[in-house]
């Protein structure tokens, strides 16, 4: 796979990516999802709320990136902060 | 009560998902690998993290052309989809008029973008254009070449005569589909003509205009040879729209990072908006059936 010119950050980034949509579905085949209202105030599955916290990362990396001094690490961390808020309250 | 749930069906979809994968999501992948790296060769390449995205996200031409076209989406959603179900309701809806109207409306979504640029192009030329020369005998120095003013008038006037009949199409059906007895029933009740419009025709409507405008925002979004061909983005930059912008960087100049950086961040803007638009529609609708019940 040389020629495709993998980095190992894009494996990794992949890989959890993967690794998260498998643990959704074996989370929704334990126990499904029941869709709710939370305080994004639109009715949401786990799904639904998982979409969202992935598309505001990409949108909180590309904010810290573009226009602050700020590594990607505090961007990954807000991510994953703003995800686990979302999943739980939602 | 035990119901057997048996899923093993799910499995026949295991070979469109490998011929997705290889057309579609590995492609894709491939585009966020380059965006974080610097590729000549296969065996020449340097690894450079978040640089691009940095480069791009303050590049102000680019920023400019997310400026346009936002612009230019908005303009046209909002004169086609008004004028598109304007004409869905002044369409005869049976006899041979019908059958004339419905294949004159339908006639410019037939044409190629590529045509649509050139017919447009050739249109609007000064020297042998029916519409540029009628407009200059009329005294006004029209030029599209120049004057970034009526450049992208007529992008608009281009983008509205190729893609209004798709919503008045869309609306003209759903339109036809409203039984007749809704309209006796508002006769009796002496309903004025903007009555039987918000409260019969209009709710039919949301459905299709739903998707109506959600093809046309996406569309329009990714306009790529109508403005090329007539305009070529020009007078200077000032209609060149986001796809030419990344063609450019892309084809042209061989940019493979900072173009793949500028897709994804392109492809985000899109899945924003129409994620948020999606929602928003299948909200209210849920809210009006609980409002309903």
């Amino acid at each position: 796979m040389e020629w495709m010119v993998w980095t190992t950050p894009t494996l990794v980034f992949f890989l959890v990516i993967a690794a998260i949509l498998a643990g959704m579905t074996a989370w929704e085949v334990i126990s499904p999802t029941v869709e709710r209202k939370g305080f994004l105030l639109i009715s949401t599955t786990r799904g639904d709320r998982l979409f969202i916290g992935l598309l505001s990362a990409a949108y909180i990396h590309l904010v810290v990136v573009g226009f602050t001094p700020l590594t990607i690490w505090v961007a990954l961390g807000a991510s994953v902060l703003w995800a686990l808020i979302l999943m739980r309250w939602g | 009560m035990s119901k057997v749930y048996n899923n093993r069906a799910w499995w026949l979809i295991l070979p469109m998902l490998l011929l997705v994968a290889f057309s579609a999501i590995i492609p894709l992948m491939t585009v966020v690998n380059y965006s974080v790296q610097d590729v000549f060769d296969a065996n020449t390449r340097f690894f450079t993290g978040t640089e691009w995205f940095k480069e791009m996200l303050n590049d102000p031409a680019l920023q400019a052309a997310v400026l346009r076209q936002f612009a230019f989406s908005l303009t046209v959603l909002a004169i086609e989809v008004p004028l598109g179900i304007g004409i869905a309701l002044i369409m005869p809806r049976k006899g041979w008029q019908a059958s004339i109207v419905l294949i004159l409306v339908t006639m410019p979504l037939l044409i190629p973008w590529n045509v649509v640029g050139s017919i447009w192009q050739i249109f609007t030329r000064g020297d042998i254009g029916l519409m540029g020369w009628s407009l200059r005998e009329l005294g006004y120095g029209y030029n599209i070449t120049a004057s970034p003013v009526d450049a992208w008038i007529t992008i608009i006037l281009m983008d509205v005569w190729h893609w209004t009949p798709l919503i008045a199409l869309l609306c003209y059906s759903s339109l036809r589909s409203i039984p007749d007895a809704y309209y006796q029933a508002a006769r009796i009740d002496r309903a004025s003509n903007w009555s039987v419009f918000y409260y019969i025709q209009l709710p039919k409507l949301t459905n299709v205009l739903v998707i109506g405008v959600l093809l046309r925002f996406m569309h329009s979004f990714m306009i790529y040879a109508e403005p090329f061909v007539l305009t070529g983005g020009g007078p200077g930059s000032s209609t060149t729209f986001l796809s030419q912008s990344l063609t450019t960087m892309a084809i042209g100049q061989q940019d493979l990072g900072p173009s793949a950086a500028f897709s994804l961040i392109y492809f985000l803007i899109i899945l924003l908006v129409t994620w948020v638009f999606y929602t928003a529609i299948m909200n209210m609708q849920k809210d009006d059936i609980k409002a309903e019940a």
